[in-house]
């Protein structure tokens, strides 16, 4: 006999997401987790925002109860009846005194809404940027994201790595089309717009994981250009910057995988810090191996999937600018052993 | 007498009466070269209701590919083209023509004119508008991507460039849409200044501003925004094709254009649009909110200049759309300020609005319904309004499923719920008979519970940050099951529009004879037969008041006697 779906199991599918939804709601998600949500802050301006939304949530909705419990009370009160229905009601053309009275209030609201988000703007804005602040350059491509780090002497892609506590100002450049920086947890999002160099800065509060995506419309793969910024302690980041600066490995056991990708066309778009490969077209591959993800967050970087993706990056991503290298299965496998070494 | 060699006689109409096949014809080409405002009216309000039910059909192909993550029910290519022209439908092919289908066939009669001001203006512009919709549709045919996959325009409604350049849009799916919209701008044009000069120049004896019935007011007011925010939007058109095709460099970001120009040039345009949408919508209400609580509309001349009112600041406002492009502090402050100033003439006129209900005996037939469930809505999407005007708050929510819940408020919540009111309200006059009233409630109840379970959601999924323009999305991020709901809630307003749609044709068939004035109201449509005979009026109407038809039901009482 089939068995019958357990209300735990309901529970599990259907009502916990939804009970996690109004948790998040309700503020009661505390620490760092994987979510894209706003509600659940994780830096110092993510927590001015939420703050600042908090109060306004309030005020609208104190505005939301008074006017639309009028609204109720009107219908439910005035509704016509039909035991006079043949009279008029009294007609009344309005009141100037009550009109004023009533144009006030809209008005003090807005001065009060707009001191408060005039403070935060320049709060967050206008903040200086701290003497030991991380520069870091991020470089819109359609569809993913590019790294670096000037002062370090780093390139990398799409998983960004930065240490907390400690204020990170990001200059926002594009290669190509319009993109935007947006990891709710972290900060409210700013633009990439070609030739139109921004910044924005984040200060993370906890380490962990941290998810976001391109946020402006920016072509046919826009939905999978996803973001990943790991937060890291102090002796964790300063690891990371350590490996990161070393040129890529070289291991002799994968030197046909090496040939193949400096000698196909893979060279002409990657590079490999220490190689012949300089492309700069596509992602930095130098620390590949390194990286939880591949195609921009949209696939676990395991050797299937990197096979599948040298295979056809349309199949996985359609749209894709990188095409499909038409290499044999033997060629792909090697490429594949060689990419696994560049830890 | 000299000797007539002309046949004069033969040469005025020697044509006998035609038989069945082209009566037809003749009947349709009737139509073609009509010049009749109530005609030219009806064939907008045609228009717009064929292009709800595509653009319709567009929000539903993509909500079936949002309801589960990761779906393969459309390519990303199609998925971007969906979005891309259900924005573009509804905005221009449908909001801009219902404004102009009810303001074309209501603004004479409610004025007591026979005809607009320039009616060959009127159908050369409805003529205008209608190609342009036609040329954009045809980019599914004709405009041939990159992709194979025909090519609509896949830009977004919003087109940032440099997306827009060759270099990323090539075949010709940009150039349709950039076409289609500098024809369809030219037909806005022509009706705007049309409605104006009507308004101007038409009215009957009596007829003072101040005694205009609000609906007129508002369209006058919308057409003059369409002067100003229509002609922008033309201009960026323009420089876009000559970017494209002439070697210009407005937006190409590579040989110094700028791509912010674009945003400005679009949402200087792109903002009180949305006014000029809503507007007219709030004129509906204006109407019908008085008749159907059986009382004067409260503080008319708050309304009049709260309607103004609103029209100025909304110039006012664009870069609101902009808060995330790096724009100075200050810039964001002052943005934040003015967009937040909107807040004061629109919580004036819902005040009014209550007032109005207040002390009447309200009566719930289906527009009034459709009018009720307006109120409250757009309540709720002003105030969504003022929390994405919180400048770092819409650092957030910008871009976010919270921005497409809010403005999916204003356009449906508002705009098409007043809609539908206007047209369960006015079929009787046009058609002469009455929409069904049990149809009538289940397209309400239908429409309202649909929308709210959509729409609500959205706003949910917004917080959870979920951005929009994504064909699909990760299983991990915690917004499956609220697309699910969210798909659902879009199926069920499929099906009260399609209930809708049965009974604009079961009506017009089957529906109650209707007679002059079947609501009792108080504006000088209801004085003529349903539907009005060509010309309107016989001997030109003479009015008092801001209700006519009051002073005459009430002689004893008339309005002209209180009205400040």
């Amino acid at each position: 006999m089939k068995p019958r779906r357990s209300p735990s199991l309901i529970f599990t599918r259907v009502l916990c997401p939804a009970l996690a939804c109004m948790s998040a709601m309700t503020c009661v998600a505390q620490g760092p987790q994987a979510t894209p949500s706003i509600l659940a802050p994780a830096s110092t301006s993510a927590h001015q925002i939420y703050a600042l939304s908090q109060f306004v949530l309030m005020i609208t909705g104190g505005i939301f109860a008074a006017v639309g419990g009028l609204l109720v009370f009107v219908i439910i009160k005035f509704h016509a009846r039909d035991d006079d229905a043949e009279h008029e009601p009294p007609q009344i053309y309005g009141s100037t005194q009550v009109e004023l009275a009533w144009s006030v209030i809209p008005i003090l609201i807005v001065v009060v809404l707009f001191l408060t988000t005039a403070r935060i703007i320049f709060a967050i804005q206008d903040a200086p940027e701290p003497a030991d602040a991380l520069d870091v350059i991020v470089i819109g491509h359609q569809f993913w994201w590019e790294f670096r780090y000037p002062k370090l002497g780093i390139v990398t892609a799409n998983e960004l790595h930065v240490p907390v506590d400690r204020a990170t100002y990001l200059r926002l450049l594009s290669a190509d089309v319009d993109h935007s920086f947006w990891v709710p947890q972290l900060a409210g999002k700013t633009d990439l717009i070609p030739d139109h160099p921004n910044e924005t800065w984040i200060q993370p509060l906890h380490t962990g994981l941290y998810l976001g995506q391109c946020a402006q419309f920016c072509g046919v793969e826009h939905a999978k250009m996803l973001l990943r910024v790991y937060v890291d302690s102090p002796q964790q980041f300063a690891a990371w910057v350590k490996n990161e600066q070393q040129s890529g490995v070289q291991d002799s056991t994968v030197a046909a995988g090496r040939h193949v990708f400096d000698t196909e066309a893979c060279a002409n778009c990657h590079r490999i810090a220490g190689t012949a490969a300089t492309g700069s077209f596509g992602p930095d591959l130098t620390h590949l191996a390194s990286r939880a993800t591949i195609a921009s967050g949209v696939l676990a970087n395991t050797p299937q999937n990197l096979h599948d993706w040298i295979q056809d990056p349309n199949s996985l991503k359609p749209g894709v600018l990188m095409p499909a290298m038409q290499l044999n299965e033997s060629q792909i496998d090697e490429l594949v052993a060689y990419l696994d070494t560049l830890h | 007498m000299g000797v007539q060699t002309l046949p004069i006689d033969a040469a005025l109409d020697v044509t006998t009466p035609r038989r069945s096949p082209s009566q037809l014809l003749e009947w349709l080409h009737g139509w073609v070269v009509t010049v009749d405002h109530k005609q030219l009216g009806l064939m907008y309000m045609l228009y717009a209701i064929v292009f709800l039910l595509v653009g319709g059909a567009e929000a539903i192909a993509i909500r079936i590919q949002l309801a589960f993550p990761n779906n393969l029910f459309l390519s990303p290519e199609v998925y971007n083209e969906m979005f891309t022209m259900h924005g573009t439908t509804m905005v221009f092919l449908v909001g801009m023509m219902y404004i102009f289908a009810f303001g074309n066939y209501l603004v004479p009669l409610m004025i007591g004119a026979r005809d607009m001001a320039f009616p060959r203006l009127n159908a050369f512009s409805f003529w205008m508008s209608a190609f342009g919709g036609l040329l954009l549709y045809y980019s599914f045919i004709g405009g041939f991507g990159l992709y194979g996959m025909g090519g609509a325009p896949d830009v977004t409604w919003w087109a940032y460039a440099p997306l827009t350049a060759k270099a990323f849009s090539p075949g010709h799916a940009t150039d349709y849409w950039a076409l289609a919209l500098i024809v369809m701008g030219f037909g806005t044009l022509g009706s705007a200044i049309n409605i104006i000069a009507t308004t101007l120049c038409l009215r009957c004896r009596g007829m003072t501003l101040l005694h205009m019935p609000l609906f007129v007011w508002l369209m006058f007011v919308t057409s003059g925004l369409i002067l100003i925010v229509i002609t922008p939007l033309t201009a960026a058109q323009i420089m876009l094709l000559i970017d494209r095709y002439l070697g210009g460099h407005f937006f190409d970001t590579q040989a110094g254009g700028s791509a912010t120009i674009w945003m400005h040039f679009f949402w200087i345009f792109g903002h009180p649009e949305v006014y000029v949408l809503v507007l007219p919508a709030f004129g509906f209400a204006s109407e019908i909110i008085p008749v159907f609580s059986r009382k004067a509309i409260f503080g008319y001349p708050a309304m009049v200049a709260a309607s103004v009112g609103i029209a100025f600041v909304s110039l006012g406002v664009w870069a609101h759309h902009m808060f995330t492009i790096g724009m100075t502090s200050v810039g964001n402050a002052f943005f934040a300020l003015s967009t937040m100033l909107v807040g004061i003439p629109t919580g004036i006129k819902i005040f009014n609005w209550l007032a109005t209900l207040w002390g009447g005996k309200i009566r719930f037939a289906t527009p009034m319904l459709f009018c009720i469930a307006f109120l409250f809505q757009f309540l709720i999407a002003g105030l969504t309004g003022i929390m994405l005007a919180v400048a770092p708050w819409d650092w957030q929510l910008h871009n976010s499923y919270f921005v497409i819940a809010h403005f999916h408020y204003v356009l449906v919540g508002a705009i098409v719920f007043n809609i539908f009111a206007a047209v369960y309200y006015w079929y009787p006059k046009v058609t002469g008979r009455m929409l069904s009233e049990t149809l009538g409630k289940w397209h309400f109840w239908l429409f309202l519970i649909g929308f709210h379970v959509t729409f609500d959601t959205m706003h949910f999924v917004g917080f959870l940050g979920m951005p929009r323009s994504i064909y699909t999305y990760m299983p991990d991020r915690g917004w499956n099951t609220l697309n699910l709901i969210i798909s659902l809630g879009g199926f069920v307003q499929g099906i009260a529009v399609l209930i809708f749609a049965w009974n604009l044709i079961y009506s017009w068939f089957r529906g109650k004879e209707a007679g002059n004035d079947p609501w009792d109201a108080w504006t000088l449509e209801w004085s003529v037969p349903s539907p009005p005979p060509p010309y309107n009026f016989a001997t030109d109407p003479v009015v008092y008041s801001r209700r006519p038809l009051w002073d005459i039901k009430h002689p004893d009482d008339p309005d002209w006697k209180y009205e400040a």
